[in-house]
């Protein structure tokens, strides 16, 4: 995996102080931007300003979400959400592993501007030698903000923030149902800020610099910089830091480019979409342009899917994934999401006869909008890209039986292996 | 009045379809699909009713939501 940083008009940001001989520590940290000025309420107003908005997915105003955190009564707690659950994602083990201060600094200020005496960090609880990086790197700091790292089951869903939350409380690591949310009722029933550790890195330097420097970056309305994972078919696959707005085929050639003759692209990682490469190519990455184009910006994943793959396979195996991760709490999740897999490893290995495709349309609308959390939701939006960008393949499939690309290794990673 | 089914406390029993069939039906694996959220006056009743009647208070009819012009469907909420 590499993690290059090649000159962009903005120049890096959060990855400014990346070096390759090894993690940057305090002292490095504060060379390369100084130390975490005293920041207060006001941060929020700055943070508003900025138009910075979260990195774990939806995009929500952070700002507006500090502002519903703040406002209600009592103590607060902050929870940053390092889990990075995307298996294709990479990103946020690079600031953690690399660049700790800086997500420590942004966890540190939100403490301050919301009024937060708790914060907690949490990562996978098998990462034991991040959880030990991490609790090192608050031990060299001095935060007025009492922070605790905390090991998280490795599940794909224990990373909503309500599933967080209730971990947190000595619960299980699964969703809830809202409301309340996190922000009215959360760790210890005190309102809680649960945000991306991406997202702090950037109030960090906001802290810093201000919102107007960080609107020079970016589109007016979709300002600053985010970390992108590309991957697939790609000459460098890696962690990238774009403007965004940034078209998708540029955030492909920032990773060298294709390695091979693309077929399409998955935006937004598995919470994401299929586009076609084509079409994808010029679109913007923001959440606006992506909705608009049929995708989603999700976590900042492009994984390039080369011609002589199987969409429809590589699909069905992340349909499984993600059907065998979902809490068993929904009836509409525990019952719809293995049907769904049925159906669309029936389309990709086995040809449906010219059932799979008419199966995969009912059972959709009966999934949608019906679990607790979004993690059905995302499970669909994923099928129903993947029957429009690879409709005719889906048509021959269902009817004819399985392409030769099922023959070819899986290119979709998944926990537990390596990129 | 608006209706919300809780997902995770709803075990299938399917006791508010009997209930509230205007509204509610049942999917293939016995879990409440409603045809709208919204509940128009006329039955708000038969709502409450089947709410109160529900084993596991999966069934959430919230009178705070009044149906009418100028009523927001989908909040966008923080997270
Ligand atoms: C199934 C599911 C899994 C999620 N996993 C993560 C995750 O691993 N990391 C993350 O930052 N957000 C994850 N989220 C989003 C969080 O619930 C939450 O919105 C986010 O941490 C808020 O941070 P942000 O506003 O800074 O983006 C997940 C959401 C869902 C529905
Ligand atoms: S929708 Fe699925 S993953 Fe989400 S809480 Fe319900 S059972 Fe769990
Ligand atoms: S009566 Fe309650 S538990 Fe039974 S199906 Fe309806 S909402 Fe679910």
């Amino acid at each position: 995996m590499n993690t290059i940083t090649v000159g962009h008009r903005a120049g890096p940001r959060l990855l400014a102080g990346l070096s390759y001989y090894g993690p940057a520590g305090l002292p490095d940290h504060h060379r390369q931007h100084g130390p975490l000025p005293a920041v207060g309420r006001r941060l929020i107003d700055v943070v508003d300003a900025a138009g910075l908005t979260g990195r774990g997915g939806a995009g929500f105003p952070t700002g507006r979400k500090m502002r519903i955190v703040a406002g209600g009564r009592g103590s607060k707690v902050v929870v940053a959400n390092g889990c990075e659950g995307e298996p294709a994602s990479s990103k946020d083990r690079l600031l953690l592993t690399m660049l700790p201060h800086l997500v420590l600094d942004g966890l540190a200020a939100a403490a301050a501007a919301i009024g937060a005496r708790d914060a907690y960090l949490c990562v996978h609880d098998h990462e034991a030698s991040l959880l030990e990086s991490l609790q090192a790197a608050v031990a060299a700091r001095k935060d007025s903000v009492r922070i605790q790292v905390s090991g998280v089951p490795g599940r794909y869903v224990a990373s909503e923030q309500s599933a967080l939350v209730q971990y947190l409380n000595g619960g299980a690591a699964k969703p809830a149902f809202s409301p309340p949310r996190p922000q009215e009722r959360g760790v210890r029933g005190l309102p809680t800020l649960v945000n991306n550790v991406e997202t702090l890195a950037h109030l960090a330097l906001i802290a810093r610099y201000g919102d107007r420097w960080f609107r020079s970056a970016g589109l007016p309305a979709a300002p600053g910089t985010m970390l992108v994972t590309v991957g697939g078919a790609v000459r460098r696959p890696g962690v990238y830091e774009i403007e965004l707005g940034t078209p998708v085929g540029e955030a492909v050639a920032r990773a060298g480019g294709l390695a091979e003759q693309p077929q399409a692209l998955l935006v937004g990682g598995y919470f994401g979409a299929w586009l076609p490469a084509g079409a994808a190519w010029p679109v913007p990455m923001t959440h606006a342009a992506l909705k608009a184009a049929g995708g989603a910006l999700g976590a900042g994943m492009v994984i390039a899917l080369p011609a002589s793959s199987c969409l429809l396979a590589e699909t069905a195996r992340i349909v499984r994934y993600l059907a065998d991760e979902g809490a068993g709490q929904c009836g509409p999740c525990v019952f719809g999401l293995p049907a769904l897999a049925n159906a669309m490893a029936d389309l990709a290995y086995h040809g449906g006869r010219g059932r799979a495709g008419r199966q995969l349309a009912a059972l959709l609308p009966l999934v949608e909008r019906r679990g607790a959390c979004k993690h059905p939701d995302g499970v669909t939006q994923l099928i129903r890209s993947a029957v429009r960008v690879a409709a005719r393949d889906a048509r021959e499939h269902d009817v004819a039986g399985p392409c030769r690309g099922i023959t070819r290794e899986p290119l979709l990673p998944l926990p537990g292996e390596d990129l | 009045m608006r209706l919300r089914v809780n997902p995770i406390a709803c075990t299938g029993h399917g006791m508010c379809a009997e209930l509230l069939p205007e509204l509610i039906t049942l999917d293939p694996w016995g879990y409440p699909l409603l045809a709208s959220e919204m509940v128009p006056q006329a039955l708000a009743g038969h709502a409450r009713r089947a709410a109160d009647a529900c084993p596991t208070l999966a069934l959430l009819a919230d009178d705070s939501f009044v149906a009418g012009p100028g009523v927001r469907h989908g909040r966008r909420h923080a997270g």
